[in-house]
């Protein structure tokens, strides 16, 4: 079944390598938002996907001028993580807390809104436009957290990933309400062309190089040099232990709930030039960033790096060679992987309760 | 053991119903559709509730099992009633291949491992040619008795439930068994289940083809209920909806599947219908408040409703009726070798840190060996080499004179040896008569279909009635249909050595019997040891109550940071200057 197809030329090689790399830098950046998540709150973040879309049609929602219905969600879901916070401080009612809920929840959404509401209609500069998305797609993916997983944090990783499952269900079917059923494409950050030899590289595909190598370096930084960063890497490695030393590992979820969703929105505004972005393409794009993560075992940045370029590449030479098959190879791809991790890694038995 | 008559009326409430006057023949289908849901979730509950793996590729079964039948019906002719099997056999085949592959993948790896291959299937359904690519296959005939044709959904609805209540029923069976036994231990890790050999490798293998094969039939109902296949209900999305009816309606209950599918199915049903009454059609409103009410739902009940409901319902679990004049065959009268256990220069290390340093002693028949050291000595991992837990860096190691490197746990229980654990490791949920009973689980012979079909019940007796005496003799007997989880720590220690006395031991190893214990129970429990020595045994134990260590051991072994500092009775450790040295400091 496998097509004759063209023969493999230079031009080709080059382009097949380079649209290899750019999706991989992507399903890099997911790989990574995916397993700081998992690592901090055992959650297996089935809606990176919907971020990756709110991100991507936000932007390209902005971009036409018009007001995004996810900037209405973000207040909407902010109100009702108010009234959770609420509820939780019923018994100690802290002025210092309920001031914190009303800035976090209430004021930050209102502001963002507002800020939208005011700079829509216009043609804004790209960068506006950007920052505007992603501190809306910021804001749900804060509120997500305390309004679906905060409550069930201690939970086991099964009760976590169908209560995830949910609210992908939840989120992509606000997506439909939000952005239609049509795709949408977004303005590109960069026009420039460069031409050396048979190699043309799009000044998008340096944009996602660059952006992705500095998320990169800067996630690096945070977690090995800032208190957060750490607080965070203690969380992963023992909740109970890093609540006895004073970290709050609801923060820790929030904030990496926070991170995540910054990185889903980024990689949806690098995307969504390059491809026509549906309200429901999120999820696919997000699996791919999973398969990388997995690779990594859910635990390596690098690995998953290196993973995602090559799912990148595996997909890119896979839709040449036998495009039917594209998406079997690429899910399959982690089998062999998984096999040899668990026989390098032989069952260790934890002891739990 | 369990009551037979609400099954019974269950099933007879189902049969009456498409004949009730005027009932909408829609409520049929819905019915049909919660059956064939049923079916899957029901495998689910077994493999991920029961057994605890969970699987994100169950809806691929389903696939397996409906390609078989449409291809064969439609491309060959084959008569429905021959594909069944054949459908039951390619699901499961399929299952022993991905089985093979990811049910040795440990902790998340797993899920995710079939997350990857439940994708890989579903595309590679749209795409081959000869089951009709993202077109499927329609026109699959239907099922025909005689000259009965089951087209219509109040015909099929009949096969579809007597499918679910016949799995259940076995299901069941199962569970209640030496084989379920072993199953059920699964999910509390795999050390205590192969310490009493059960081999966990192939109990996980077989729990994943029993859930793959009733995919399978679920898959086969459903070609032949709606006569064509596509790809889209055998994807991802179908998977984690069926996980989801598990977990819904209780992970852990066979009748939870049938609970969270009649809950799922009936309540996207009523979204579906209702709500673009009160909103207008727009866009995906179900599917927003579906997920909404799946993370509520999960939020309230992260049990499932099945659990809740049980307790409200008027019938309840009869504790078993046990014939205890049955007896098991006991360990043949063999004479005892001179020496049970030797270590001879015994090491292990993990990376640069040596937890047991060369280390050499020997148990003989008839014989208490204590081993003793402060904390971090090595006394655990020591047994856990004895046990083939772990594997030893160097040295040799016999037990009855068969050397056990290479050996694998099950056969050092094959051996005689049982042993308790430092943490319990019971299963929290089944009841102290069904833990100890899984000590006898070498003893007993049942298979996977004796017991499905109730075939095993003679020998279940005998093992059961084995577990009842054993349970009488640590002086447990009240406590014998409660939960183990229920108990005390200390008492489930004395649980855990009744348990290790069902595997019939010529070597019993208790990682620290007595913590845990209040005073007039260590004596006992001393005075059962000394009487389990007189009658034949030896006991190697791990201990730090020095009171009974000194008064029970023949003889004591000392270990210090890996490495043995002194042997002998209890007398000359007493006054050992090395081991006062070890346990006090140096200035002592």
């Amino acid at each position: 079944m496998l097509e004759g197809g063209p023969a493999l030329n230079t031009t080709i090689l080059l382009f097949l390598l380079q649209d290899g790399i750019t999706n991989g830098a992507v399903y890099a950046l997911l790989g990574l938002a995916m397993v700081l998540v998992f690592a901090v709150t055992r959650v297996i973040l089935i809606p990176q996907g919907e971020f990756v879309a709110y991100g991507a049609l936000t932007y390209a929602t902005l971009a036409t001028g018009q007001i995004p219905g996810t900037a209405m969600l973000a207040v909407v879901m902010g109100l009702v993580a108010f009234a959770f916070d609420l509820f939780a401080a019923r018994k100690a009612f802290r002025p210092k807390v309920i001031l914190r809920a009303v800035a976090v929840d209430i004021v930050f959404p209102v502001v963002v809104l507002a800020l939208t509401w005011g700079l829509a209609g216009r043609t804004n500069a790209i960068p506006v436009n950007i920052a505007l998305s992603l501190l809306i797609v910021a804001a749900i993916g804060l509120f997500l957290y305390r309004i679906a997983f905060q409550p069930i944090a201690h939970t086991s990783v099964l009760v976590l990933l169908i209560a995830s499952v949910g609210a992908h269900l939840a989120l992509e079917g606000f997506g439909l309400i939000f952005f239609g059923a049509e795709g949408l494409r977004g303005p590109a950050i960069s026009n420039a062309m460069i031409t050396i030899g048979q190699l043309q590289i799009t000044g998008q595909s340096l944009a996602v190089y660059g952006i992705t190598i500095a998320l990169i370096v800067a996630l690096w930084l945070f977690f090995d040099f800032t208190l957060y960063g750490k607080a965070l890497r203690a969380t992963a490695v023992n909740r109970l232990g890093a609540r006895l030393v004073g970290i709050r590992t609801s923060l820790s979820g929030q904030m990496a709930f926070l991170l995540a969703s910054v990185i889903g929105a980024i990689s949806g505004i690098l995307i969504v030039p390059i491809t026509t972005l549906y309200y429901d393409t999120g999820f696919i794009v997000g699996l791919k960033g999973f398969v990388a993560a997995i690779i990594g075992g859910l635990i390596s940045y690098p690995i998953t790096a290196a993973a995602a370029i090559v799912v990148g590449l595996v997909e890119a030479f896979s839709s040449f060679y036998a495009s039917n098959y594209k998406e079997v190879i690429v899910f399959t791809l982690i089998i062999p992987v998984l096999v040899l991790r668990s026989l390098a890694a032989p069952d260790v038995e934890e002891e739990k309760e | 053991m369990t009551q037979r008559w609400p099954i019974i009326l269950f099933a007879l409430v189902m049969a009456a119903l498409p004949l009730v006057p005027e009932i909408p023949p829609f409520w049929i289908v819905l019915l049909n559709n919660i059956g064939l849901a049923a079916l899957v979730a029901m495998g689910l509950v077994l493999l991920t509730g029961v057994g605890g793996l969970t699987s994100f590729g169950q809806a691929a079964f389903c696939g397996f099992g409906a390609y078989t039948t449409a291809v064969l019906s439609t491309a060959y002719g084959v008569s429905p009633w021959l594909t069944l099997p054949l459908a039951l056999i390619v699901s499961g085949l399929a299952a022993v291949v991905l089985g093979l592959i990811t049910v040795r993948l440990s902790g998340h790896y797993l899920p995710l491992g079939t997350l990857a291959w439940s994708l890989g299937l579903y595309y590679l359904f749209g795409k081959l040619e000869f089951v009709g690519r993202n077109d499927g296959i329609s026109a699959i005939p239907p099922l025909e008795i005689g000259a009965w044709r089951m087209l219509d959904a109040g015909s099929i609805y009949y096969v579809i439930w007597i499918a679910v209540i016949l799995s259940a029923v076995l299901t069941t069976n199962l569970l209640d068994s030496r084989t379920g036994r072993g199953i059920r231990a699964l999910r509390r890790g795999h050390i205590a289940a192969e310490a009493f050999g059960v081999n966990t490798a192939r109990a996980k293998l077989l729990v994943f083809i029993y859930a793959a094969v009733l995919a399978g039939l679920s898959g086969w109902l459903y070609a032949h209920f709606l006569r064509a296949v596509t790809p889209t209900p055998f994807g991802v999305h179908a998977s984690i909806e069926y996980l989801f009816i598990a977990v819904v309606g209780g992970a852990g209950y066979i009748w939870g599947g049938v609970l969270g599918a009649v809950i799922v199915i009936v309540l996207k049903e009523i979204l579906q219908s209702y709500l673009p009454l009160i909103f207008g059609g727009q866009g995906q409103l179900e599917l927003i408040v579906f997920g909404l009410v799946l993370v509520a739902l999960v939020h309230l009940a992260p049990g499932g409703v099945w659990p809740w409901l049980a307790g409200l319902l008027p019938f309840k679990r009869r504790p078993p009726r046990i014939d205890t004049s049955l007896h098991l065959a006991a360990r043949p009268a063999t004479e005892l070798p001179p020496v049970l256990l030797q270590l001879e220069g015994a090491r292990k290390q993990f990376g640069g840190v040596v937890a047991v340093n060369d280390v050499s002693f020997s148990v003989k028949p008839k014989e208490i060996v204590a081993l003793i050291g402060p904390n971090g000595a090595g006394k655990s991992t020591t047994f856990n080499l004895i046990t083939r837990v772990l594997d030893s860096s160097s040295g040799r190691i016999t037990v009855c004179g068969t050397d056990v490197a290479g050996t694998t746990p099950q056969q050092i229980a094959r051996l005689g040896v049982a042993r308790t654990f430092q943490h319990v490791k019971l299963v929290p949920d089944m009841t102290v008569l069904e833990n100890v009973a899984l000590g006898a689980h070498l003893r007993g012979r049942s298979g996977t279909f004796a017991s499905m079909l109730r075939l095993d019940r003679a020998d279940e007796a005998k093992l059961l009635a084995e577990a009842t005496r054993q349970i009488e003799r640590v002086g447990l007997k009240d406590q014998i249909d409660q939960l183990a989880g229920s108990l005390s720590l200390g008492q489930q220690r004395i649980v855990e050595i009744a348990r290790a006395l069902c595997v019939d031991p010529v070597l019993l190893l208790l990682d620290e019997p007595a913590a845990g214990l209040r005073h007039m129970e260590k004596q006992q429990l001393a005075a059962l040891l000394r009487q389990l020595r007189d009658g034949g045994m030896s006991i190697l134990l791990v201990e730090h109550d020095m009171g009974f260590v000194m008064d029970l051991a023949d003889r004591i072994v000392v270990l210090d940071f890996g490495t043995k500092i002194a042997e002998g009775t209890p007398d000359t450790i007493k006054t050992n200057p090395d081991v006062i040295r070890a346990y006090l400091g140096a200035a002592a």
